[in-house]
Protein backbone atom coordinates (compact mmCIF):
# COMPACT_ATOMS: atom_id res chain seq x y z
CA UNK A 1 0.00 0.00 0.00
CA UNK A 2 1.19 3.24 -0.55
CA UNK A 3 2.76 5.69 2.07
CA UNK A 4 1.69 8.95 3.33
CA UNK A 5 4.65 9.31 5.80
CA UNK A 6 7.81 7.18 6.10
CA UNK A 7 9.99 8.33 8.68
CA UNK A 8 13.11 6.33 9.93
CA UNK A 9 15.69 6.71 13.02
CA UNK A 10 14.64 10.34 12.89
CA UNK A 11 16.83 12.08 15.95
CA UNK A 12 16.30 15.44 16.89
CA UNK A 13 18.37 17.10 20.25
CA UNK A 14 18.09 21.08 21.63
CA UNK A 15 21.57 21.08 23.59
CA UNK A 16 21.87 18.42 26.09
CA UNK A 17 17.99 17.24 25.77
CA UNK A 18 17.30 14.69 23.23
CA UNK A 19 13.91 15.21 22.09
CA UNK A 20 13.42 12.42 19.41
CA UNK A 21 15.82 9.54 19.85
CA UNK A 22 15.67 7.01 16.80
CA UNK A 23 11.88 7.36 16.34
CA UNK A 24 10.58 5.43 13.09
CA UNK A 25 7.04 4.87 11.35
CA UNK A 26 5.05 4.49 8.41
CA UNK A 27 1.37 5.95 7.84
CA UNK A 28 -0.75 4.62 4.68
CA UNK A 29 -2.76 6.36 2.87
CA UNK A 30 -6.12 7.52 4.21
CA UNK A 31 -5.23 6.13 7.51
CA UNK A 32 -5.58 8.07 10.85
CA UNK A 33 -2.28 7.68 12.21
CA UNK A 34 -2.08 8.57 16.14
CA UNK A 35 0.97 9.90 17.93
CA UNK A 36 0.38 8.91 22.10
CA UNK A 37 2.38 9.99 25.12
CA UNK A 38 2.83 11.93 27.81
CA UNK A 39 3.97 15.77 27.73
CA UNK A 40 7.57 15.85 26.80
CA UNK A 41 7.62 12.60 25.02
CA UNK A 42 8.94 14.63 21.91
CA UNK A 43 5.45 13.88 19.31
CA UNK A 44 5.56 17.97 18.49
CA UNK A 45 9.12 17.95 17.97
CA UNK A 46 7.97 14.56 15.85
CA UNK A 47 5.02 16.06 14.05
CA UNK A 48 7.11 19.28 13.33
CA UNK A 49 9.43 17.69 11.86
CA UNK A 50 6.81 16.13 9.42
CA UNK A 51 5.26 19.16 8.55
CA UNK A 52 8.66 20.37 7.78
CA UNK A 53 9.18 23.37 10.30
CA UNK A 54 11.91 21.59 11.96
CA UNK A 55 14.97 19.59 10.52
CA UNK A 56 16.10 16.47 11.97
CA UNK A 57 19.39 16.13 12.95
CA UNK A 58 19.41 12.46 11.84
CA UNK A 59 17.16 10.20 9.94
CA UNK A 60 15.18 10.12 6.76
CA UNK A 61 11.35 11.77 6.13
CA UNK A 62 9.52 11.07 3.13
CA UNK A 63 5.82 12.65 3.02
CA UNK A 64 3.47 11.65 0.05
CA UNK A 65 7.00 10.18 -1.66
CA UNK A 66 8.17 13.89 -1.00
CA UNK A 67 11.55 14.79 0.68
CA UNK A 68 11.53 18.53 2.03
CA UNK A 69 15.04 19.34 1.24
CA UNK A 70 13.92 19.06 -2.95
CA UNK A 71 9.71 19.13 -3.07
CA UNK A 72 9.15 22.06 -0.38
CA UNK A 73 6.41 23.96 -2.12
CA UNK A 74 4.87 21.29 -3.75
CA UNK A 75 4.42 19.25 -0.76
CA UNK A 76 2.97 22.48 1.15
CA UNK A 77 0.17 22.96 -1.58
CA UNK A 78 -0.79 19.03 -0.23
CA UNK A 79 -0.68 19.47 3.62
CA UNK A 80 -2.99 20.56 6.06
CA UNK A 81 -1.62 21.97 9.07
CA UNK A 82 -2.54 22.89 12.50
CA UNK A 83 -0.33 24.00 15.51
CA UNK A 84 -0.72 24.13 19.20
CA UNK A 85 -1.22 27.53 20.16
CA UNK A 86 -1.49 29.23 16.99
CA UNK A 87 -3.41 32.46 17.88
CA UNK A 88 -4.53 34.06 14.70
CA UNK A 89 -4.99 37.68 14.38
CA UNK A 90 -7.94 39.18 16.60
CA UNK A 91 -9.39 41.79 14.40
CA UNK A 92 -9.88 39.80 11.25
CA UNK A 93 -12.62 38.29 10.97
CA UNK A 94 -13.28 34.46 10.16
CA UNK A 95 -14.25 35.18 6.83
CA UNK A 96 -11.37 37.07 6.59
CA UNK A 97 -8.73 34.97 7.98
CA UNK A 98 -10.11 32.27 6.02
CA UNK A 99 -9.61 34.32 2.65
CA UNK A 100 -6.30 34.94 3.48
CA UNK A 101 -4.98 31.25 4.28
CA UNK A 102 -7.72 29.77 0.78
CA UNK A 103 -5.74 32.45 -1.20
CA UNK A 104 -1.89 30.52 -0.31
CA UNK A 105 -3.47 27.49 -2.47
CA UNK A 106 -3.88 26.58 -6.04
CA UNK A 107 -6.94 24.65 -5.40
CA UNK A 108 -9.18 24.17 -2.38
CA UNK A 109 -12.54 24.30 -1.38
CA UNK A 110 -14.30 27.84 -1.53
CA UNK A 111 -14.63 29.92 1.57
CA UNK A 112 -18.20 29.09 1.58
CA UNK A 113 -17.57 25.32 1.91
CA UNK A 114 -15.10 25.62 4.49
CA UNK A 115 -17.34 28.03 6.36
CA UNK A 116 -20.14 25.25 6.15
CA UNK A 117 -17.54 22.40 6.54
CA UNK A 118 -16.23 23.81 10.38
CA UNK A 119 -20.09 25.14 10.51
CA UNK A 120 -19.04 28.62 11.62
CA UNK A 121 -21.57 30.38 8.95
CA UNK A 122 -22.78 32.43 11.86
CA UNK A 123 -19.86 33.93 12.84
CA UNK A 124 -18.32 35.06 9.34
CA UNK A 125 -18.12 38.17 10.00
CA UNK A 126 -17.37 37.91 13.93
CA UNK A 127 -13.58 38.69 14.81
CA UNK A 128 -11.80 36.01 15.75
CA UNK A 129 -11.01 37.68 19.67
CA UNK A 130 -14.84 37.43 20.28
CA UNK A 131 -14.75 33.36 19.26
CA UNK A 132 -14.81 30.96 22.06
CA UNK A 133 -12.32 27.90 22.43
CA UNK A 134 -13.80 25.53 20.15
CA UNK A 135 -14.69 27.74 17.70
CA UNK A 136 -10.83 29.14 17.64
CA UNK A 137 -9.88 25.28 17.13
CA UNK A 138 -12.35 24.99 14.52
CA UNK A 139 -11.23 27.87 12.43
CA UNK A 140 -7.86 26.63 12.79
CA UNK A 141 -9.00 23.27 11.40
CA UNK A 142 -11.09 25.43 8.34
CA UNK A 143 -7.57 26.96 7.42
CA UNK A 144 -5.59 23.45 7.87
CA UNK A 145 -8.18 22.31 5.22
CA UNK A 146 -8.48 25.77 2.71
CA UNK A 147 -6.19 23.66 0.06
CA UNK A 148 -8.45 20.82 0.52
CA UNK A 149 -5.08 18.81 1.66
CA UNK A 150 -4.09 14.92 0.98
CA UNK A 151 -2.69 14.83 4.27
CA UNK A 152 -3.83 17.08 7.75
CA UNK A 153 -1.45 17.25 10.72
CA UNK A 154 -3.00 17.87 13.96
CA UNK A 155 -1.22 18.72 17.31
CA UNK A 156 -3.12 17.92 20.06
CA UNK A 157 -6.42 19.24 18.43
CA UNK A 158 -8.81 18.98 21.47
CA UNK A 159 -6.61 19.26 24.38
CA UNK A 160 -8.24 22.08 26.72
CA UNK A 161 -11.58 21.69 24.56
CA UNK A 162 -15.30 20.85 26.26
CA UNK A 163 -17.22 17.90 25.39
CA UNK A 164 -19.26 19.20 22.79
CA UNK A 165 -16.65 20.95 20.72
CA UNK A 166 -14.40 17.78 20.92
CA UNK A 167 -17.55 16.27 19.62
CA UNK A 168 -18.06 18.75 16.50
CA UNK A 169 -13.78 19.03 15.60
CA UNK A 170 -14.27 14.72 15.68
CA UNK A 171 -17.30 15.12 13.13
CA UNK A 172 -15.19 17.10 11.12
CA UNK A 173 -12.15 14.64 10.90
CA UNK A 174 -14.06 12.06 10.28
CA UNK A 175 -16.08 13.38 7.48
CA UNK A 176 -12.47 14.59 5.42
CA UNK A 177 -11.52 10.99 6.12
CA UNK A 178 -14.49 9.70 4.37
CA UNK A 179 -13.44 12.17 1.64
CA UNK A 180 -9.81 9.78 1.44
CA UNK A 181 -8.07 12.15 3.70
CA UNK A 182 -4.76 11.02 5.16
CA UNK A 183 -4.42 11.97 9.57
CA UNK A 184 -1.72 12.08 11.55
CA UNK A 185 -2.34 13.46 14.79
CA UNK A 186 -0.78 13.54 18.57
CA UNK A 187 -3.02 13.33 21.68
CA UNK A 188 -2.27 12.41 25.10
CA UNK A 189 -6.73 11.53 25.48
CA UNK A 190 -7.00 7.94 25.29
CA UNK A 191 -10.76 7.72 24.35
CA UNK A 192 -9.78 10.67 21.29
CA UNK A 193 -7.32 8.16 19.70
CA UNK A 194 -9.45 5.03 20.19
CA UNK A 195 -12.37 7.04 18.62
CA UNK A 196 -10.32 8.34 15.94
CA UNK A 197 -7.13 6.59 14.93
CA UNK A 198 -6.31 2.90 12.89
CA UNK A 199 -3.18 2.81 14.45
CA UNK A 200 -1.14 4.44 17.11
CA UNK A 201 1.99 4.55 18.40
CA UNK A 202 2.86 5.00 21.92
CA UNK A 203 6.16 7.37 22.22
CA UNK A 204 7.92 7.70 25.27
CA UNK A 205 11.09 9.96 25.98
CA UNK A 206 11.62 10.13 22.19
CA UNK A 207 10.84 6.72 20.50
CA UNK A 208 8.06 4.59 19.94
CA UNK A 209 7.42 1.99 22.81
CA UNK A 210 4.76 0.28 20.85
CA UNK A 211 2.19 0.27 18.07
CA UNK A 212 -0.63 -1.13 16.65
CA UNK A 213 -4.45 -0.76 16.68
CA UNK A 214 -5.98 0.27 19.56
CA UNK A 215 -8.05 -2.54 19.60
CA UNK A 216 -4.97 -4.86 19.46
CA UNK A 217 -2.36 -2.81 22.17
CA UNK A 218 -5.61 -2.92 24.72
CA UNK A 219 -5.94 -6.96 23.69
CA UNK A 220 -2.56 -7.46 24.48
CA UNK A 221 -1.34 -5.20 26.86
CA UNK A 222 -3.85 -3.50 29.20
CA UNK A 223 -3.64 -5.65 32.00
CA UNK A 224 -6.20 -7.82 33.15
CA UNK A 225 -7.67 -5.56 36.04
CA UNK A 226 -10.84 -6.45 37.88
CA UNK A 227 -14.01 -7.42 36.28
CA UNK A 228 -16.29 -4.26 36.16
CA UNK A 229 -12.97 -2.09 34.48
CA UNK A 230 -12.60 -2.60 30.67
CA UNK A 231 -9.05 -2.25 29.51
CA UNK A 232 -8.04 0.76 27.95
CA UNK A 233 -5.25 2.52 26.33
CA UNK A 234 -4.30 4.21 29.64
CA UNK A 235 -3.81 0.64 31.14
CA UNK A 236 -1.45 0.00 28.12
CA UNK A 237 0.62 2.93 28.50
CA UNK A 238 0.89 2.36 32.56
CA UNK A 239 1.98 -1.57 31.93
CA UNK A 240 4.50 -0.32 29.69
CA UNK A 241 5.93 2.50 31.47
CA UNK A 242 4.85 2.30 35.00
CA UNK A 243 3.71 5.48 34.38
CA UNK A 244 0.31 7.41 34.28
CA UNK A 245 -0.08 9.30 30.45
CA UNK A 246 -0.76 12.94 31.83
CA UNK A 247 2.09 13.11 34.43
CA UNK A 248 4.17 15.75 33.76
CA UNK B 1 -21.55 26.21 -8.04
CA UNK B 2 -23.81 29.33 -6.63
CA UNK B 3 -24.43 31.89 -8.61
CA UNK B 4 -21.77 34.68 -7.24
CA UNK B 5 -18.14 32.84 -7.73
CA UNK B 6 -16.59 36.14 -8.52
CA UNK B 7 -17.33 38.13 -5.02
CA UNK B 8 -15.98 34.25 -3.52
CA UNK B 9 -12.94 33.82 -5.04
CA UNK B 10 -9.88 34.99 -3.05
CA UNK B 11 -7.26 38.12 -4.28
CA UNK B 12 -3.16 36.90 -5.09
CA UNK B 13 -1.98 36.20 -1.56
CA UNK B 14 0.38 39.12 -1.52
CA UNK B 15 -2.86 41.39 -1.97
CA UNK B 16 -4.58 39.53 0.77
CA UNK B 17 -1.87 39.91 3.15
CA UNK B 18 -1.81 43.76 2.31
CA UNK B 19 -5.47 43.76 3.17
CA UNK B 20 -5.33 41.36 6.32
CA UNK B 21 -2.51 44.39 7.40
CA UNK B 22 -4.81 47.54 6.32
CA UNK B 23 -7.74 45.61 8.41
CA UNK B 24 -5.75 45.55 11.08
CA UNK B 25 -4.66 48.75 11.53
CA UNK B 26 -7.53 50.68 11.29
CA UNK B 27 -9.26 48.47 13.61
CA UNK B 28 -6.67 49.87 16.19
CA UNK B 29 -8.28 53.55 17.05
CA UNK B 30 -4.57 54.35 18.98
CA UNK B 31 -2.86 53.58 15.81
CA UNK B 32 -5.04 56.29 13.33
CA UNK B 33 -4.59 58.43 16.13
CA UNK B 34 -0.75 58.63 16.62
CA UNK B 35 -0.34 58.33 12.59
CA UNK B 36 -2.31 61.66 11.62
CA UNK B 37 -2.58 63.97 14.68
CA UNK B 38 0.99 63.47 16.24
CA UNK B 39 2.16 65.44 13.21
CA UNK B 40 -0.24 68.29 13.76
CA UNK B 41 0.33 68.11 17.24
CA UNK B 42 3.89 68.60 17.28
CA UNK B 43 3.36 71.45 14.47
CA UNK B 44 1.43 73.64 16.67
CA UNK B 45 3.72 72.91 19.70
CA UNK B 46 6.36 74.19 17.60
CA UNK B 47 4.40 77.17 16.07
CA UNK B 48 3.62 78.01 19.25
CA UNK B 49 6.91 77.62 21.03
CA UNK B 50 8.77 79.48 17.66
CA UNK B 51 5.98 82.43 16.50
CA UNK B 52 6.65 83.10 12.44
CA UNK B 53 5.73 86.53 12.94
CA UNK B 54 7.34 89.59 14.72
CA UNK B 55 10.42 90.52 16.23
CA UNK B 56 11.93 87.97 19.30
CA UNK B 57 11.17 89.86 22.71
CA UNK B 58 14.17 90.95 24.96
CA UNK B 59 13.50 90.50 29.03
CA UNK B 60 15.28 92.39 30.86
CA UNK B 61 16.23 92.22 34.85
CA UNK B 62 16.49 94.98 36.29
CA UNK B 63 18.68 95.22 39.79
CA UNK B 64 17.26 97.54 42.20
CA UNK B 65 19.30 100.55 43.55
CA UNK B 66 19.42 104.58 42.86
CA UNK B 67 19.14 105.24 39.53
CA UNK B 68 16.94 101.94 38.66
CA UNK B 69 14.10 103.77 37.99
CA UNK B 70 15.76 105.54 35.16
CA UNK B 71 16.56 102.84 33.68
CA UNK B 72 13.51 101.28 33.78
CA UNK B 73 12.20 104.25 32.33
CA UNK B 74 14.81 103.93 29.57
CA UNK B 75 14.13 100.51 28.48
CA UNK B 76 10.39 100.07 28.52
CA UNK B 77 10.09 103.04 25.72
CA UNK B 78 12.66 100.41 23.68
CA UNK B 79 10.55 97.82 21.27
CA UNK B 80 10.42 94.53 22.04
CA UNK B 81 12.00 94.78 25.19
CA UNK B 82 9.99 93.53 28.11
CA UNK B 83 11.02 95.18 32.02
CA UNK B 84 11.45 92.88 35.18
CA UNK B 85 12.52 93.77 38.72
CA UNK B 86 15.12 90.94 40.06
CA UNK B 87 16.36 91.20 43.56
CA UNK B 88 20.21 90.48 44.04
CA UNK B 89 20.00 87.30 45.46
CA UNK B 90 17.45 85.75 42.48
CA UNK B 91 19.38 86.82 39.65
CA UNK B 92 21.25 83.55 38.91
CA UNK B 93 18.01 82.03 39.00
CA UNK B 94 15.89 83.92 36.47
CA UNK B 95 19.03 83.93 33.99
CA UNK B 96 19.44 80.31 34.25
CA UNK B 97 15.41 79.71 33.44
CA UNK B 98 15.60 81.82 31.04
CA UNK B 99 13.03 84.21 32.90
CA UNK B 100 15.36 87.03 31.96
CA UNK B 101 18.16 87.41 29.13
CA UNK B 102 20.00 89.98 31.04
CA UNK B 103 20.44 91.49 34.20
CA UNK B 104 21.07 95.52 33.74
CA UNK B 105 22.74 97.05 37.52
CA UNK B 106 22.18 101.05 38.12
CA UNK B 107 25.46 102.59 38.47
CA UNK B 108 27.91 105.00 36.39
CA UNK B 109 28.30 103.44 34.27
CA UNK B 110 26.28 100.76 34.36
CA UNK B 111 27.10 96.93 34.51
CA UNK B 112 25.40 94.18 31.93
CA UNK B 113 25.43 90.91 33.52
CA UNK B 114 24.96 87.85 31.23
CA UNK B 115 25.85 84.37 29.87
CA UNK B 116 27.69 85.42 26.06
CA UNK B 117 27.47 81.61 25.58
CA UNK B 118 23.52 81.93 24.82
CA UNK B 119 22.35 83.78 21.41
CA UNK B 120 19.68 85.78 23.38
CA UNK B 121 21.29 87.19 25.94
CA UNK B 122 24.25 88.59 23.25
CA UNK B 123 20.89 89.64 21.28
CA UNK B 124 19.45 91.44 24.82
CA UNK B 125 23.18 93.08 25.19
CA UNK B 126 23.30 94.75 22.16
CA UNK B 127 19.05 96.08 22.25
CA UNK B 128 19.91 97.17 25.63
CA UNK B 129 23.02 99.16 25.21
CA UNK B 130 21.32 100.48 22.14
CA UNK B 131 18.24 101.43 24.12
CA UNK B 132 20.43 103.14 27.38
CA UNK B 133 23.20 105.09 24.85
CA UNK B 134 20.37 106.73 22.78
CA UNK B 135 18.28 107.42 26.31
CA UNK B 136 21.48 109.53 27.11
CA UNK B 137 21.76 111.53 24.29
CA UNK B 138 24.16 109.39 22.04
CA UNK B 139 23.94 110.84 18.65
CA UNK B 140 23.39 108.36 15.89
CA UNK B 141 25.82 109.34 12.69
CA UNK B 142 23.39 107.80 10.40
CA UNK B 143 20.06 105.40 10.54
CA UNK B 144 19.98 102.68 8.01
CA UNK B 145 16.60 102.08 5.96
CA UNK B 146 14.72 99.44 7.32
CA UNK B 147 13.05 97.00 4.34
CA UNK B 148 11.38 94.90 6.84
CA UNK B 149 10.02 91.67 4.73
CA UNK B 150 9.04 87.69 5.74
CA UNK B 151 9.82 85.25 3.38
CA UNK B 152 7.84 82.21 3.68
CA UNK B 153 9.71 79.30 3.48
CA UNK B 154 13.10 80.56 5.35
CA UNK B 155 11.21 80.40 8.92
CA UNK B 156 11.57 77.79 11.25
CA UNK B 157 8.19 76.38 11.11
CA UNK B 158 8.27 76.25 7.47
CA UNK B 159 11.90 74.56 7.98
CA UNK B 160 10.29 72.15 11.03
CA UNK B 161 7.32 70.84 9.42
CA UNK B 162 9.07 68.70 6.49
CA UNK B 163 11.53 67.60 9.71
CA UNK B 164 8.12 66.53 11.46
CA UNK B 165 6.61 64.21 8.34
CA UNK B 166 9.82 62.73 7.77
CA UNK B 167 9.95 61.78 11.48
CA UNK B 168 6.35 60.59 10.92
CA UNK B 169 7.16 58.26 8.45
CA UNK B 170 10.33 57.04 10.72
CA UNK B 171 8.41 56.34 13.34
CA UNK B 172 5.34 54.69 11.87
CA UNK B 173 7.56 52.52 9.23
CA UNK B 174 9.17 51.43 12.20
CA UNK B 175 7.30 50.69 15.31
CA UNK B 176 3.74 49.81 13.22
CA UNK B 177 5.78 47.01 11.40
CA UNK B 178 8.07 45.88 13.59
CA UNK B 179 5.60 45.47 16.40
CA UNK B 180 3.23 43.64 14.61
CA UNK B 181 5.66 41.30 13.18
CA UNK B 182 7.09 40.72 16.88
CA UNK B 183 3.39 39.86 17.88
CA UNK B 184 2.62 37.81 14.73
CA UNK B 185 5.44 35.66 16.07
CA UNK B 186 4.39 35.82 19.75
CA UNK B 187 0.75 34.49 19.03
CA UNK B 188 2.52 31.55 16.63
CA UNK B 189 1.32 32.94 13.72
CA UNK B 190 4.18 33.47 11.83
CA UNK B 191 4.78 29.85 12.32
CA UNK B 192 1.40 28.70 11.45
CA UNK B 193 2.08 30.51 8.03
CA UNK B 194 5.45 29.20 7.13
CA UNK B 195 3.10 25.94 7.48
CA UNK B 196 1.51 27.24 4.93
CA UNK B 197 2.46 27.18 1.36
CA UNK B 198 2.43 31.19 1.17
CA UNK B 199 6.15 32.68 0.01
CA UNK B 200 7.88 33.91 2.44
CA UNK B 201 8.96 37.23 0.70
CA UNK B 202 5.16 38.01 0.17
CA UNK B 203 4.73 38.73 3.65
CA UNK B 204 7.27 40.63 4.58
CA UNK B 205 6.32 43.18 1.43
CA UNK B 206 3.06 42.97 2.09
CA UNK B 207 3.16 45.42 5.70
CA UNK B 208 5.44 48.08 3.43
CA UNK B 209 2.82 47.84 0.63
CA UNK B 210 0.43 48.48 3.47
CA UNK B 211 1.79 51.58 5.28
CA UNK B 212 1.96 52.75 1.09
CA UNK B 213 -1.92 53.08 1.47
CA UNK B 214 -1.97 55.57 4.58
CA UNK B 215 1.56 57.42 3.54
CA UNK B 216 -0.51 59.96 1.13
CA UNK B 217 -3.30 61.21 4.30
CA UNK B 218 0.09 61.10 6.59
CA UNK B 219 2.36 63.48 4.74
CA UNK B 220 -0.97 65.68 3.35
CA UNK B 221 -2.49 66.52 6.43
CA UNK B 222 0.64 68.20 8.06
CA UNK B 223 1.44 69.93 4.66
CA UNK B 224 -1.90 71.09 3.89
CA UNK B 225 -2.36 72.55 7.93
CA UNK B 226 1.20 73.90 7.16
CA UNK B 227 0.39 75.95 4.38
CA UNK B 228 -2.91 77.24 5.61
CA UNK B 229 -1.86 77.71 9.34
CA UNK B 230 1.12 79.15 8.42
CA UNK B 231 1.67 80.29 4.87
CA UNK B 232 4.20 77.45 4.22
CA UNK B 233 5.41 77.66 0.40
CA UNK B 234 4.92 73.98 -1.13
CA UNK B 235 7.09 74.96 -3.98
CA UNK B 236 7.74 70.86 -5.57
CA UNK B 237 5.38 69.53 -7.68
CA UNK B 238 3.11 66.29 -6.25
CA UNK B 239 4.86 63.72 -8.15
CA UNK B 240 8.14 64.46 -6.65
CA UNK B 241 6.49 65.06 -2.92
CA UNK B 242 5.06 61.98 -3.38
CA UNK B 243 8.02 60.14 -4.74
CA UNK B 244 10.10 61.04 -2.13
CA UNK B 245 7.72 60.16 0.26
CA UNK B 246 7.15 56.82 -1.11
CA UNK B 247 10.77 56.16 -0.84
CA UNK B 248 11.14 56.93 2.73
CA UNK B 249 7.85 54.70 3.93
CA UNK B 250 9.52 51.71 1.58
CA UNK B 251 12.85 52.17 3.50
CA UNK B 252 11.74 52.83 7.12
CA UNK B 253 9.17 49.68 6.20
CA UNK B 254 12.53 47.89 5.50
CA UNK B 255 14.20 49.02 8.48
CA UNK B 256 10.97 48.12 10.67
CA UNK B 257 10.95 44.45 9.44
CA UNK B 258 15.15 44.15 9.94
CA UNK B 259 14.35 45.28 13.49
CA UNK B 260 11.65 43.32 13.76
CA UNK B 261 13.30 39.87 12.02
CA UNK B 262 14.56 38.32 15.13
CA UNK B 263 13.04 39.66 18.05
CA UNK B 264 10.98 37.44 20.29
CA UNK B 265 9.65 39.97 22.83
CA UNK B 266 8.97 43.52 22.26
CA UNK B 267 11.17 44.70 25.16
CA UNK B 268 14.16 43.24 22.64
CA UNK B 269 12.39 44.97 19.81
CA UNK B 270 11.74 48.59 21.34
CA UNK B 271 15.22 48.09 22.16
CA UNK B 272 16.57 47.76 18.58
CA UNK B 273 14.50 50.69 16.97
CA UNK B 274 15.20 52.53 19.73
CA UNK B 275 18.78 52.22 19.02
CA UNK B 276 18.12 52.77 15.71
CA UNK B 277 16.01 55.82 16.02
CA UNK B 278 16.71 58.09 19.02
CA UNK B 279 20.48 59.05 17.53
CA UNK B 280 18.76 60.52 14.53
CA UNK B 281 16.41 62.36 16.17
CA UNK B 282 19.37 64.42 17.25
CA UNK B 283 21.51 63.60 14.27
CA UNK B 284 19.44 63.87 11.17
CA UNK B 285 18.51 67.64 11.27
CA UNK B 286 15.15 67.60 12.16
CA UNK B 287 14.84 69.93 15.01
CA UNK B 288 18.25 71.75 14.17
CA UNK B 289 20.37 71.97 11.29
CA UNK B 290 22.73 69.26 10.82
CA UNK B 291 25.03 71.47 10.25
CA UNK B 292 26.24 72.51 13.22
CA UNK B 293 27.67 69.04 13.79
CA UNK B 294 31.57 69.26 13.34
CA UNK B 295 32.82 68.18 9.08
CA UNK B 296 34.68 65.64 10.56
CA UNK B 297 31.08 63.15 11.13
CA UNK B 298 28.91 65.13 8.18
CA UNK B 299 30.05 62.15 5.80
CA UNK B 300 28.59 59.87 8.24
CA UNK B 301 25.08 62.25 9.18
CA UNK B 302 24.66 62.31 5.25
CA UNK B 303 24.38 58.44 4.83
CA UNK B 304 22.12 58.13 7.60
CA UNK B 305 18.65 57.42 6.22
CA UNK B 306 16.32 59.78 8.47
CA UNK B 307 19.17 62.53 7.06
CA UNK B 308 18.57 61.45 3.28
CA UNK B 309 14.76 61.65 3.53
CA UNK B 310 14.65 64.67 6.17
CA UNK B 311 16.94 66.45 3.09
CA UNK B 312 15.12 65.67 0.33
CA UNK B 313 11.67 66.11 1.49
CA UNK B 314 12.75 69.62 2.57
CA UNK B 315 14.57 70.20 -1.02
CA UNK B 316 11.45 69.34 -2.99
CA UNK B 317 9.11 71.12 -0.40
CA UNK B 318 10.77 74.07 0.30
CA UNK B 319 12.89 75.09 -2.92
CA UNK B 320 10.85 72.88 -5.18
CA UNK B 321 14.07 70.77 -6.25
CA UNK B 322 13.99 68.59 -9.26
CA UNK B 323 14.11 65.09 -8.64
CA UNK B 324 17.26 64.65 -10.54
CA UNK B 325 19.20 67.12 -7.90
CA UNK B 326 17.96 64.75 -5.09
CA UNK B 327 19.48 61.69 -7.11
CA UNK B 328 21.84 60.85 -4.24
CA UNK B 329 19.48 61.07 -1.45
CA UNK B 330 17.10 59.01 -3.10
CA UNK B 331 20.12 56.81 -3.83
CA UNK B 332 20.91 56.20 -0.02
CA UNK B 333 17.58 55.95 0.71
CA UNK B 334 16.88 52.66 -2.26
CA UNK B 335 19.97 51.51 -0.26
CA UNK B 336 18.53 51.64 3.19
CA UNK B 337 15.39 49.68 1.25
CA UNK B 338 17.25 46.88 -1.06
CA UNK B 339 19.47 45.84 1.86
CA UNK B 340 17.76 45.72 5.16
CA UNK B 341 15.17 43.92 3.09
CA UNK B 342 17.56 41.35 2.01
CA UNK B 343 18.95 40.84 5.26
CA UNK B 344 15.50 40.63 6.62
CA UNK B 345 14.42 37.81 4.47
CA UNK B 346 17.45 35.81 4.76
CA UNK B 347 17.25 36.04 9.01
CA UNK B 348 13.74 35.93 9.49
CA UNK B 349 12.59 34.10 12.75
CA UNK B 350 9.41 32.08 11.47
CA UNK B 351 9.18 30.40 14.59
Amino acid sequence: MELAVRCQNLQKRYGDVVAVDGLSFEVRRGECYGLLGPNGAGKTTTIEILEGLLTPDGGDVEVLGHYWKTDEQQLRQRLGVQLQETQFTDKLTVEETLRLFRSFYDRGKTVEELLALVELESKRRSWVVKLSGGQKQRLSIACALAGDPDLLFLDEPTTGLDPQSRRQLWDILTRFRAAGGTVVLTTHYMDEAETLCDRVAIVDHGHVIAEDTPKNLIAALAAPKVVVHEGTLEDVFMSLTGRHLREE
Amino acid sequence: MTGEPQRRATYPPILELTLARLREFVREPEALFWTFFFPIVMSVAMAIAFPAGGAQTVRVGIAPGSGSDALRQSLSSARDVIVKDVPPHDQLRALRNGEVHMIVEPGNPPTYRFDPMRDESRLARLVVDGALKGAAGRQEPWRAKEDLIAIPGSRYVDWLIPGIISLGIMNNGLWSIGFMTVQARLRKLLKRLAASPMRRRDYLIAPVLARLVFLGPEVAVPLVFGAMAFGMPIRGGFISIALVAIFGALMWGALGLLMGSRARTFEAASGLMNMMSVPMWVLSGVFFAASNFPDAVQPFIQLLPLTALVDALRAVVLEGASLASIWDELAIMAGWTVVPFAIALKIFRWR
